[in-house]
């Protein structure tokens, strides 16, 4: 495939792709169709498609509905919107019922840009993590993207989906032997001294990252964990045992999220080195999603300088 | 299932009034003002409206029912087993560590129960969910819901009636239980919710006021909402809060608190003269 593309692009064609084959999807907007990517869903299957309003909230109980009664609901709208006002909506009305909701959170991160601080949501990982039940995806590119898709609607149950604004390089789909399962995180490429366990965007960095750090004799293993929850605990423990110390990466807060579920498994089951790495206890702010990624150091080097300090730890 | 009717009506509900107050007495916790009032509503939708199997109660083609104002729980436990979705019996585990039968409605342990609530302001929007799942899938099944009048104060109840209106849910009937209280009051000082039936009529429902606890004017507000179309309807019943125990009746501070056995005796033998009354013995 190679190229670009934005997973909210991807994620907008696979819904036009699985229509057909799963006639029970319908697709829930909250006035954002252009930039949720529900557009297309919508032009070709208006009868299946349904514009809420700015109302987030009613969406999501409205997918509550219609799950309870044998519908496969995605309802869209920004991860702001979808996992920090809706919370208890989906708390309450989707996860504690277990009901077959696809929460999907487009402009996840801070990788939103120009909007600023009040549209980059860099606590949804957390968030949707804490909830009993909750299955938490956030693909790295867009060919990862069209399998999670399909994934989450042969999955019965909640889920969130995360999905990023800006294009970026799709690589997953030249990987030998990549699959996709939920739950299961991916070895893309083998290291020894350090493990980078990183999810969405912050991927395709790690790849650039474990470049950097072999010009300076430091082997880098990176994991793709798209899975947030339930976490491939097995996966992560591997890691640690192997390389002996651990970084996280995402495009989200350092609380809580795929950090938070890395070093809380690892404290207590094998306590190696563990360095976080995202947006610390901040908020973003205005600027090209390059811009703002490079301010808060999301970047390459960004990720091979907690490496170095990880691999510093190892005693 | 066997329609009830009149007399049979009020009976079953005076039956289910009295396993509720008894259900909240044994858990020392619970809601039973805001059950007391909307007990007629849920008897006559489940004893003569409602199309439902209690034999099969997740049977596709049933009708739909969300307690919006979860709280009122004990009241639809109570209609529910009546109704014969679980032994009564249970409803004396009520709120209990032993038992299915959570402080809110939960529809994977209740058997009965169509959506889980309890957080206000949420079920409506599923029942607008569930309503337009039927009109999806060209179905005849129909959706209620039972919202409270402090409820109405959470914004997405608005929200729910507008996309409600939206989708035209003639399918869909919920009726507001104005018993005009709430936890720190009167709703009138609370949050005014008046004039409700213009409010509601500007969001394009169809609204019936009626008396909620006549049994006639239930029947009759729920055949004009089956008759509706084009609109979803709602029924704001006028309603007494604690109605049929003397010293909870218009009284806030039964909203959420259990009687004792002193006043659980008081209740009980009201509750059994009121249905020995009705049945003419």
């Amino acid at each position: 495939m190679a190229g670009k593309i934005a997973t909210r692009a991807a994620y907008g064609k696979a819904l036009v792709e699985f229509a057909e084959q799963y006639p029970e999807l319908m697709v829930l907007d909250a006035d954002l169709a252009m930039a949720t990517q529900t557009k297309d869903f919508r032009a070709a299957y208006p009868q299946r498609f349904f514009d809420c309003g700015i109302a987030e909230n009613n969406m999501v109980g409205i997918a509550a509905g219609m799950a309870a009664s044998g519908l496969k609901p995605f309802t869209n709208t920004f991860a702001i919107f979808a996992a920090g006002r809706s919370y208890e909506q989906i708390r309450n009305s989707v996860a504690y019922p277990h009901l077959n909701v696809k929460v999907v959170g487009s402009h996840g991160g801070i990788s939103v840009g120009e909007d600023g601080a009040t549209h980059q949501c860099t606590e949804d990982l957390a968030l949707m993590r804490q909830i009993p039940g909750m299955t938490v995806v956030c693909p790295c590119d867009g060919h990862e993207m069209r399998l999670a898709v399909e994934a989450l609607l042969n999955y019965e149950g909640p889920a969130y989906l995360r999905l990023a604004r800006s294009a970026t390089d799709i690589f997953t789909d030249e990987l030998e032997g990549y699959k996709f399962e939920l739950g299961k995180g991916v070895t893309i490429a083998d290291g020894k001294d350090v493990t980078v366990i990183a999810t969405g965007i912050m991927v395709g960095m790690a790849r650039q990252a474990r470049e950097i750090l072999a010009k300076e004799g430091i082997s880098a293993r990176v994991i793709d964990m798209h899975t947030i929850k339930p976490l491939d605990e097995e996966l992560v423990l591997k890691a640690a045992r192997e390389t002996g110390t651990i970084v996280t990466s995402e495009e989200a807060s350092v609380l809580g999220g795929l950090g938070g579920a890395v070093a809380e498994l690892l404290a207590e089951n094998c306590p190696v080195p563990v360095v976080r790495h995202g947006v610390n206890d901040t908020f973003g702010r205005s600027g090209t999603a390059a811009a703002v990624l490079e301010y808060y150091g999301l970047t390459p080097e960004g990720i091979a300088e907690k490496c170095r300090k990880a691999v510093s730890m190892k005693k | 299932m066997e329609k009830l009717f009149g007399k049979d009506l009020a009976v079953t509900a005076y039956k289910a009034r009295l396993l509720a107050v008894e259900a909240v007495h044994r858990a020392a916790s619970g809601h039973p003002g805001g059950s007391l009032s909307c007990v007629d509503a849920l008897t006559v939708l489940y004893f003569n409206e409602m199309n439902v199997d209690p034999h099969n109660p997740n049977w596709e083609d049933r009708d739909r029912f969300v307690l919006s104002k979860g709280h009122c729980a004990p009241a639809l436990y109570a209609v529910l087993a009546m109704q014969g979705f679980f032994p009564v019996e249970d409803l004396q585990l009520l709120r209990s560590i032993k038992a299915h039968l959570s402080g809110h409605p939960d529809m994977r342990n209740v058997p009965g129960v169509d959506m889980s609530t309890g957080s206000l302001g949420q079920g409506l929007s599923a029942a607008v969910g569930m309503a337009l799942s039927a009109k999806i899938t060209g179905k005849l099944w129909r959706t209620y819901a039972i919202c409270g009048d402090g409820e109405l104060a959470e914004g997405q109840i608005w929200e729910a009636m507008m996309a409600a209106a939206k989708w035209k849910l003639d399918n869909l009937c919920a009726f507001i239980d104005v018993n005009g209280l709430q936890i720190d009051g009167a709703t009138k000082d609370v949050m005014p919710t008046e004039p409700l039936d213009k409010k509601l009529e500007a969001f394009n429902w169809h609204v019936v006021k009626i008396d909620g606890h006549d049994f006639s004017q239930i029947l009759a507000a729920l055949a004009e909402a089956r008759k509706t179309k084009g609109k979803p309807t709602a029924i704001l019943m006028a309603t007494v809060k604690g109605k049929g125990v003397s010293f909870m009746e218009n009284q806030a501070g039964w909203h959420g608190k259990a009687p004792n056995a002193d006043e659980f005796a008081i209740a009980k033998a009201e509750l059994e003269s009121k249905i020995k009354e009705l049945e003419g013995k």
